[in-house]
């Protein structure tokens, strides 16, 4: 019970910071979705890896290195610390301006300028709410999972069918009613500090839980024999990438491009203060990457070990599972509610940036006048409500794991990169151009994802490789095609956006 | 400088796929997996590349941007004010 009141205490925090946030709320609509552009280096650091860092990240990786060993490593993370900075300095920079320039609360509001297409809405918009969905699914399902792992046996007398612990309906419901609550009352502000805290406890709780488990899980008297006991003890086919495809590991390479898309992303690009805010996440992102997701896969690879994680135990719920059973209840509430940390920094971005879509892309919200601003933020914050709920119901009947679903995911906004790397890189890029791009994603996507018996099959490929290459090589194949012979937007409307002086 | 810096990324991309610790389960020191530590440095060398990035490839016209706004008092929705330079 213990470690419940902890996730409790650190829970009344996130809500205190978010309410605190609310005060200095100007009560303009810019103020509630881009804080004004007022992020300095620090919280951007923060908040961009926040929300780049999901449940995924913690309970994905571990779950996926217990599987499939320490590839996972390469395969998800070492990539990521390479082409994040770069999507950051290549086209966070540059949206940064355009939008700081030009006004953007949303991507969509970018490519209709850049594109001179107020329709390109309508073919953007279900496609990237329908990939951040599943996104957020991921986390509100592990946020569930990570509850009932750190409360199992908890309740003698309750919840007999989750191992009497917390059923993870009931987890997730009340993170997803923390999260509402400080991004309902804080908007961008509360969103930014409350990812700032997050990611301080995540990285120092992961750090330490790493160190309480090499124990647990080594049995040694000392730390490095305990290190050794931990790592021999392991399938040596877990310690290399033996079963892992050379062909998956080089399309994976795709992946993380999908950053470069995230709708989320560009909100909290476009808070920053200046360009040279920027330096800080672009340099120390990679070692914040390995900070992360070092130890969590350690931790799976040595889970994978006879004896180490009991049968029945879901491999989502690993990491809480293991922090409950080798350590004392208020660490484990403390490592816990780091795990909650990662996942909630993530689903805060996420709620906040689709309610920003609705207002902006579907309603068209003009804030011309004070009156018609404050409009603006209700229906924000209504639409925040409104996505919470929908998300929610959605995480209680949805199937597949976790992982799979973050996959998915991310390999559909990763077809969508090329689109925003051509709007900012290539004076060739039209409107037509685009909906091919789009078109084709949304449609190889929906073919491939239900081909795999939609994220069941977690080794399903499309002519011999993983679902990503096609996917991104078909949209980046229809939009070139497409946009080389239809009309390009006029020379003014380029002019705007690939000025002389932006060729250095 | 500038001009080395993306033939740099390109060999960190290709460092990435390395494949001649594929197959070897080798604990260095007795723990740590060869091919996590190969990564993790990677992951480390890859910060040191950025920072070499921003010093010698920042783009020169954000600063010219940010200087724009700044005499135009502006932050955002002001297309109609700045848009050339």
């Amino acid at each position: 019970m213990t470690s419940l009141v902890i996730i409790g205490i650190y829970l009344s925090i996130l809500l205190l910071l978010g309410l605190c946030a609310g005060r200095l709320f100007k009560g303009t609509s810019l103020d509630y979705m881009l804080a004004s552009h007022s992020i300095g280096p620090f919280l951007l650091l923060m908040s961009l890896f926040g929300t780049t860092m999901t449940g995924f990240s913690m309970v994905g990786s571990s779950s996926a290195s217990y599987r499939v060993g320490i590839g996972i490593y390469g395969l998800m993370a070492s990539s990521s610390a390479i082409l994040h900075p770069l999507c950051f300095f290549l086209i966070g920079l540059r949206l940064w301006s355009l939008g700081h320039r030009h006004g953007y609360s949303t991507q969509i509001e970018f490519f209709q300028d850049r594109l001179q297409s107020p329709r390109i809405g309508w073919a953007l918009f279900p496609v990237v709410v329908g990939l951040v969905i599943p996104y957020v699914l991921v986390g509100i399902i592990s946020a569930g999972a990570v509850f009932n792992g750190a409360s199992l046996g908890l309740f003698e007398t309750a919840f007999a069918d989750y191992g009497h612990g917390i059923p993870p309906w009931l987890g997730s419901l009340v993170v997803c009613l923390v999260v509402l609550t400080y991004v309902f009352f804080g908007g961008m502000r509360g969103t930014a500090w409350a990812n700032a805290f997050q990611t301080c406890v995540f990285m120092a709780l992961g750090v330490i839980s790493f160190f309480v488990l090499v124990k647990g899980i080594g049995g040694q008297e000392g730390f490095l024999e305990s290190l050794k006991s931990a790592s021999s003890a392991v399938d040596p086919a877990k310690l290399s990438r033996e079963k892992m495809p050379h062909r998956e590991y080089f399309a994976f390479l795709l992946i993380p491009f999908s950053i470069g898309m995230f709708p989320h992303i560009f909100q909290h690009w476009l808070t920053a203060r200046n360009a040279a805010a920027f330096k800080l996440p672009i340099v120390a992102h990679p070692v914040f990457v390995t900070i992360v997701w070092a130890p969590c896969v350690l931790i799976g690879t040595w889970a994978s070990a006879d004896g180490v994680l009991p049968a029945g135990v879901n491999p989502n719920a690993l990491l809480s599972y293991l922090v409950s059973a080798h350590s004392g209840e208020v660490l484990a509430g403390l490592l816990t509610a780091g795990i909650l940390a990662a996942i909630m920094s993530s689903l805060d971005s996420q709620f906040l940036c689709l309610g920003t879509m609705f207002t902006k892309d579907i309603l068209k919200r003009k804030t011309g006048t004070d009156e018609e601003d404050r409009r603006t933020v209700l229906l924000a914050r209504t639409f925040v409500v409104a996505v919470v709920a929908v998300c929610y119901l959605l995480s209680l009947v949805v199937p597949g794991g976790v992982f799979n679903l973050g996959v998915w995911c991310f390999t559909g906004f990763s077809a969508l990169f090329p689109l925003v790397a051509a709007a900012l890189y290539w004076r060739g890029l039209t409107a037509s151009g685009v909906y091919a791009g789009i078109l084709v994603t949304a449609a190889l996507w929906c073919y491939e994802f239900w081909q795999s018996g939609y994220g069941v099959d977690k080794h399903y490929e499309f002519l011999g490789i993983h679902p990503v290459v096609s996917i991104v090589a078909g949209s980046t194949i229809a939009m070139i095609a497409v946009s080389l012979v239809t009309k390009r937007p006029d020379e003014t409307t380029l002019a705007r956006f690939f000025p002389e002086h932006r060729s250095n | 400088m500038k001009s080395i810096v993306w033939p740099l990324l390109a060999l960190l991309v290709i460092l990435h796929h390395d494949f001649w610790f594929w197959n070897d389960p080798t604990l260095v020191v007795g723990w740590i997996p060869i091919g996590l530590l190969y990564h993790v440095g990677l992951s480390l060398v890859a910060a040191g590349f950025w920072l070499v990035a921003i010093k010698y490839a920042w783009p020169g016209y954000l600063d010219d941007d940010q200087a724009a706004l700044s005499i135009n008092g502006s932050s955002a929705g002001d297309s109609a004010e700045v848009q050339q330079p």
